[in-house]
C-alpha cells in the first residue's frame, strides 16, 4: 500500500502564509458547522413535541445522515491539509471512531466497574471486598449462581445438540426447507414475546376449572394434578431454559447445517464403504469435520445467555428462586440503587468469559490474518 | 465449501420424525396466534386449542392494541370524560426510530474500520484489532453502570441518541470481526489499480469497498436488526422509564406487568411486534448465513 501514496509527495516543504491560514481556518470551521448542525438536530429531538411518525422520519434522517456527514467533513479537511498531514491522518479516518466507541463503550467501563467494585451504593465510600463478600455469601445470589450456571449448560448444550441434530435430520428428510424454516422462526420472537408465548403452554388453573395452558391440560388428561411449572422450584428454571432452547436451537441449526454442507461426500462414502453405521458415520466423521463451527455457535450462545434476564423477569420477575445473575445486577441498580454490588456482579461475568475469550485470541493469533 | 452441492439420501422415516419435531416446535407460536383472535371471555374460560370444536373468532384484540380503546369516566368535578386507551402505534415507531440508526451507524463505523485494519498500514494496527477480537465476548452489563453515570452528567438519559450509541458500542467488536473477515478477502489487484487511477483510501471505500461487502453487511444488519428489535435490558436502562420514548418490549413488559388478567391484548401486541423481525428475517435468510460463516469457514 505505502507504494502507491509515496506516488504522491508534499509539493514544498515551506507553503506560504496564507495557506497555512486557510488550512487552520478550514480544520476548525468545517467541523464546527458540522458539530453544530448535529446539535440543533439534537436539542430538536430532545426537546420537540411533534407528533411520534415526525420525529422517527427526523431522528433517522438526523442519526444516519449525522455520522456520514462526520466522515465527510473529516475526509475534506483532511484532504485540505496537504498529501503528507493526509498519510499520516487518513488511518485514523478510517479506524478511529471505533476505536473511541469501544473505548468509552467496553475498554474504560470494564476498569472502571472493577474500581466501581470496591466502594459503596453512591460511590462515597471504600468498602474493599466487601461487595464481592456479599456477592459469594448471599443466599439469593449463591441460588443466582447456581442458576446462571445452569443456563449456560444445559441451553448452550441442548440448543446446540438440538441443532445440530435438526441440521442432520433435514439434510436426510424430504421437507428440508420447511422443517428448517419452522423451527427457524422463533429466533426472529423478542425473549418478552416468547415469554408470553410461553406464559400460555405454562398457564395454571386449580384442579377442577378448565386448563388453558396445554401442558397442564395434557397432564390433566391422562388423569394428573395440575403443575405450577412456574412456581416448583428448583424444576421451574428447567422450564425457563426450555424457551431459551426453543429459541436458539434455530439459529444452531442453520449456522451448522451450512456447515454440514461443506463436507465433502467422498470422506462420509468412504465411511459408508468401510460398513460404518450411518450413526457411526455422523459421530466419528461428520461431527469431528464441523468441529470448529460447533465451538463457534456455542460460544455465540453463551454470550446471549449470560445476558439472559428478559425471560426470568417476564415469566417469573425472578421469584420462586429463578433468579439469575443479570437480574440480579438490574435490580441491584435500579431497586437499592447500589451501583457497587451491581458492579462487582458485572466484573464475576467478564471474568467467567475470560477462558472463551483466551481461546478466541489463541485461535485468532494461529490464523496469522496480519 | 463444495463447489456442487451434494443431497444426502432422503428417508421416509426420517422426515416423519422431523415433522413431529416441527409440529412440537410450532405448537406455542400457533397457541398465541389463535388466542390473539379469540375474546377475552374465551381466553380465560378455555384453552385454544378448543376452537376445533367452537370456532369463535374476532380481531377486536388487534383493534384495541393498534388504535386504543375510547372508555369514560367520572373525575374529580364530576364532569364525565371521554378517553383513549393507549395503544402500540407510538411504541411501534420508537422501536423503528430506535432500531434503524442502531443498525446502520455501527455498520457504517464498523465498515470504516474493518477497511482500515484490512488495507490501510498504520502503527498499532495489530494490537488494535487483537483488543477488537478480546472485546468480542466481553458482556455488555460491564458497560451499564459506568455509562449510565455518564448520560446523566451530559443529560443524555431518556434520548434516543443515547440508545443508539449504546447498541453502537456494544455492536461494533462483532460488526468489525465479520466484516474485516470478508474485507479482508478483496483481491488485492482490484485496490492497486484504483490506487493507479488517483483515488485515495476514502473514495475507494465509497465507490469499491462499501458495493462489495452488501452480502457482509446485510449478514450483520439481519443479525442487528433483531438484536436491537428485541433487545430490553438496553433500553430499560437508557431510555428509562419514560412512556413518550419506550419501545414495543417495554410495552409488552409493562402490559405482562399491569394487566396480567388482559392476556388476550397482550397475544395481539406479541403479534405486533414479530411482524417485522420476521419479514426481515425470511427476506434476507440467505445473507445470514453467508455472513456469519465467512469467519469460520476461511481459517
Amino acid at each position: 500500500m505505502e507504494d502507491f501514496e509515496k506516488a504522491v509527495r508534499p509539493v514544498g516543504f515551506f507553503p506560504n502564509l496564507w495557506l497555512i491560514l486557510w488550512r487552520v481556518l478550514i480544520a476548525v470551521v468545517v467541523p464546527a458547522v458540522s458539530f453544530f448542525v448535529m446539535y440543533v438536530g439534537f436539542r430538536f429531538l430532545r426537546e420537540s413535541a411533534a407528533p411520534a411518525a415526525v420525529i422517527a422520519v427526523v431522528a433517522v434522517i438526523w442519526g444516519v445522515g449525522g455520522v456520514a456527514l462526520l466522515y465527510f467533513a473529516t475526509n475534506w479537511v483532511i484532504t485540505q491539509l496537504g498529501p503528507a498531514w493526509r498519510r499520516r491522518l487518513q488511518p485514523f479516518l478510517f479506524v478511529g471512531p471505533a476505536m473511541v466507541i469501544l473505548g468509552w463503550y467496553l475498554v474504560i467501563p470494564t476498569l472502571r466497574s472493577l474500581f466501581l467494585s470496591f466502594f459503596g451504593p453512591a460511590t462515597k465510600k471504600f468498602v474493599g471486598l466487601a461487595n464481592y463478600v456479599y456477592v459469594f455469601s448471599d443466599r439469593v445470589m449463591l441460588t443466582s449462581f447456581r442458576n446462571n450456571l445452569l443456563w449456560l449448560v444445559l441451553g448452550t448444550g441442548l440448543s446446540v445438540l438440538l441443532g445440530l441434530i435438526v441440521a442432520l435430520l433435514a439434510e436426510r428428510s424430504h421437507l428440508e426447507k420447511l422443517s428448517k424454516a419452522l423451527i427457524f422462526l422463533p429466533l426472529a420472537i423478542s425473549f418478552i414475546g416468547a415469554g408470553v408465548i410461553w406464559k400460555y403452554v405454562y398457564a395454571y388453573k386449580p384442579l377442577g376449572e378448565s386448563q388453558i395452558g396445554i401442558l397442564n391440560a395434557i397432564v390433566t388428561a391422562f388423569g394428573g394434578q395440575p403443575v405450577g411449572w412456574l412456581t416448583v422450584r428448583p424444576w421451574n428454571t428447567l422450564f425457563l431454559i426450555v424457551i431459551l432452547v426453543w429459541m436458539q436451537t434455530g439459529f444452531a441449526m442453520v449456522v451448522l447445517s451450512a456447515a454440514l454442507r461443506g463436507v465433502p461426500k467422498s470422506i462420509k462414502e468412504a465411511g459408508r464403504i468401510d460398513g460404518a453405521t450411518e450413526f457411526r458415520v455422523i459421530l466419528s466423521i461428520i461431527i469431528p469435520y464441523v468441529r470448529g463451527t460447533i465451538i463457534t455457535v456455542s460460544t455465540t450462545i453463551l454470550i446471549i445467555t449470560l445476558k439472559i434476564w428478559d425471560i426470568v423477569y417476564s415469566m417469573t420477575s425472578g421469584l420462586y428462586g429463578t433468579e439469575v445473575l443479570a437480574s440480579q445486577q438490574y435490580k441491584q441498580m435500579f431497586k437499592f440503587l447500589n451501583y457497587g454490588r451491581g458492579s462487582a456482579i458485572a466484573i464475576i461475568l467478564v471474568v467467567a468469559v475470560i477462558p472463551v475469550m483466551w481461546y478466541n485470541l489463541k485461535t485468532f493469533m494461529q490464523q496469522e490474518v496480519f | 465449501m463444495a463447489a456442487k452441492e451434494e443431497k444426502e439420501n432422503k428417508s421416509v422415516a426420517v422426515t416423519i420424525i422431523l415433522l413431529v419435531l416441527c409440529l412440537i416446535w410450532s405448537l406455542p407460536t400457533i397457541g398465541l396466534l389463535i388466542t390473539s383472535f379469540r375474546s377475552r371471555d374465551d381466553v380465560n374460560r378455555t384453552g385454544w386449542w378448543t376452537v376445533v370444536r367452537e370456532a369463535n373468532f374476532t380481531t377486536d384484540n388487534y383493534k384495541q392494541v393498534l388504535a386504543g380503546k375510547n372508555y369514560t369516566y367520572v373525575d374529580a368535578q364530576g364532569n364525565t370524560v371521554t378517553a383513549r386507551t393507549e395503544n402500540l402505534v407510538r411504541a411501534f415507531l420508537n422501536s423503528v426510530t430506535v432500531t434503524i440508526p442502531a443498525v446502520v451507524i455501527p455498520i457504517l463505523i464498523a465498515a470504516f474500520a474493518a477497511y482500515g485494519f484490512a488495507w490501510v498500514d498504520f502503527p498499532g494496527r495489530k494490537i488494535f484489532f487483537t483488543i477488537v477480537v478480546a472485546l468480542l465476548v466481553v458482556p455488555l452489563q460491564i458497560a451499564l453502570i459506568p455509562i449510565l453515570r455518564d448520560y446523566m452528567k451530559l443529560k443524555l438519559t431518556g434520548t434516543f441518541l443515547a440508545i443508539w450509541l449504546a447498541h453502537t458500542g456494544f455492536g461494533l467488536p462483532l460488526a468489525i470481526y465479520l466484516l474485516f473477515n470478508y474485507v479482508s478477502t478483496i483481491p488485492r489487484s482490484i485496490l492497486e489499480s484504483a490506487f493507479i487511477d488517483g483515488y485515495t483510501h476514502f473514495w475507494i471505500f465509497i465507490y469499491l469497498i462499501l458495493p462489495l461487502s452488501v452480502p457482509a453487511l446485510a449478514s450483520f444488519a439481519i443479525f442487528q436488526f433483531v438484536w436491537v428489535w428485541n433487545d430490553l435490558l438496553v433500553a430499560m436502562v437508557f431510555l428509562g422509564t419514560k412512556q413518550e420514548v419506550a419501545v414495543l418490549t417495554q410495552r409488552l413488559l409493562n402490559m405482562i406487568g399491569t394487566r396480567g388478567q388482559d392476556w388476550h391484548l397482550l397475544t395481539a401486541g406479541a403479534f405486533v411486534s414479530i411482524v417485522l423481525p420476521l419479514i426481515i428475517f425470511f427476506a434476507l435468510q440467505r445473507f445470514f448465513v453467508r455472513g456469519l460463516l465467512a469467519g469460520s469457514v476461511k481459517g
